[in-house]
């Protein structure tokens, strides 16, 4: 998948070409620069690494920064590596969100709200007993049987339980670019994408 | 921030709304579409409250249908309005006039306001 990196910078609500009201995410995608091209016989397989957003020198590790002046680029926060990339993309090229386009559908990837430590409700959205009659008195969100008895004696593995929710990747598929703006670097994608505002996001293509 | 405001920005059709107001009584003209054809319904109510800023923001108009209180939640920049006329100017003291829901008959009338100048 090729793609590029960007950020979420929070959501807001536009008038689509019928009128409707939309709800849209806005995005801060780009400039990412290409600061290594890995090929089947270096590496085995074939990649490009793109970097983005700007980060401080003091806060670069020294290895890090030899590694970003092969580029001949500054010191990047965010480090992604995309597998069927361009083949034109070379070593220190600057991709833009230019290379999305209005009307495209594309899968975002973000890592997802942390929720802590979270019930079944919650969690695998089990709905719980339901009722407050028939003798229930403090088991309303319980998650219920978790198996039969003797047989099978145990408890099977991946059973839905409580525990850490969320701060996992999560992909969004075909999510609908409503607008590119290249100028600005900004590109509108209609609906919700995980993750936090701030958040670093892969749009891939 | 400043990015939300420039994608606002791009997608606005800028239009002139008159300066009204939480207790303001106007006319809205929102445009109906019924298969292919369009048609001007008019919704006549007193404002009780605007919500939001800039692009999102949108104002809740209520009036009396027979004796059920009637409310919709317009947005401001929607494409459907068609226009909006400000028929008097009430005199109120707060921004969200929600007491006037519990309130039926001739307790129920917002006082004119007639010699004043709009901030806006």
């Amino acid at each position: 998948m090729s793609g590029i990196i960007g950020k979420k910078i929070g959501m807001t609500s536009i008038f689509g070409v019928d009128g409707k009201n939309v709800a849209c995410t806005v995005i801060l995608a780009g400039p990412c620069v290409v600061t290594q091209v890995k090929t089947i016989e270096t590496d085995g397989y074939n990649a490009v690494q793109l970097a983005f957003d700007d980060a401080k020198e003091k806060n670069t590790s020294n290895p890090l920064k030899g590694h970003f002046k092969k580029a001949n680029t500054a010191p990047k926060r965010k480090l992604i590596e995309f597998r069927d990339a361009p083949s034109e993309w070379k070593l220190g090229d600057v991709v833009t969100v230019d290379y999305l386009k209005d009307d495209q559908w594309v899968d975002v990837v973000g890592e997802s709200k942390g929720k802590g430590f979270q019930g079944v409700v919650k969690r695998h959205g089990f709905s719980g007993v339901g009722g407050q009659t028939h003798g229930q008195h403090n088991r309303g969100r319980a998650p219920g049987s978790i198996g039969s008895s003797s047989f099978p004696s145990k408890v099977f593995k991946g059973m839905r339980m409580a525990g850490r929710t969320g701060g996992k990747r999560v992909k969004a598929f075909n999510m609908e670019i409503l607008k590119v703006m290249p100028e600005q670097n900004i590109l509108v994608i209609r609906g919700s994408v995980p993750g936090a505002n701030g958040s670093y996001l892969i749009i891939e293509k | 921030m400043d990015a939300i405001q420039l994608v606002q920005n791009e997608f606005l059709t800028k239009k002139e709304v008159p300066a009204f107001k939480a207790g303001d009584t106007v006319t809205v003209d929102y445009k109906i579409k019924e298969g292919n054809k369009e048609r001007i319904q008019s919704f006549k109510g007193v404002v009780i409250q605007r919500n939001g800023v800039g692009a999102t923001e949108t104002f809740t108009i209520r009036k009396m249908s027979g004796n059920v209180g009637v409310e919709r939640i317009i947005p401001v920049h929607s494409p459907f309005i068609d226009g909006i006329t400000v028929n008097k100017h009430g005199k109120v003291r707060r921004a969200r006039i929600f007491y006037l829901r519990q309130l039926t008959g001739k307790k129920a009338r917002i006082k004119e306001r007639r010699h004043f100048e709009h901030s806006k």
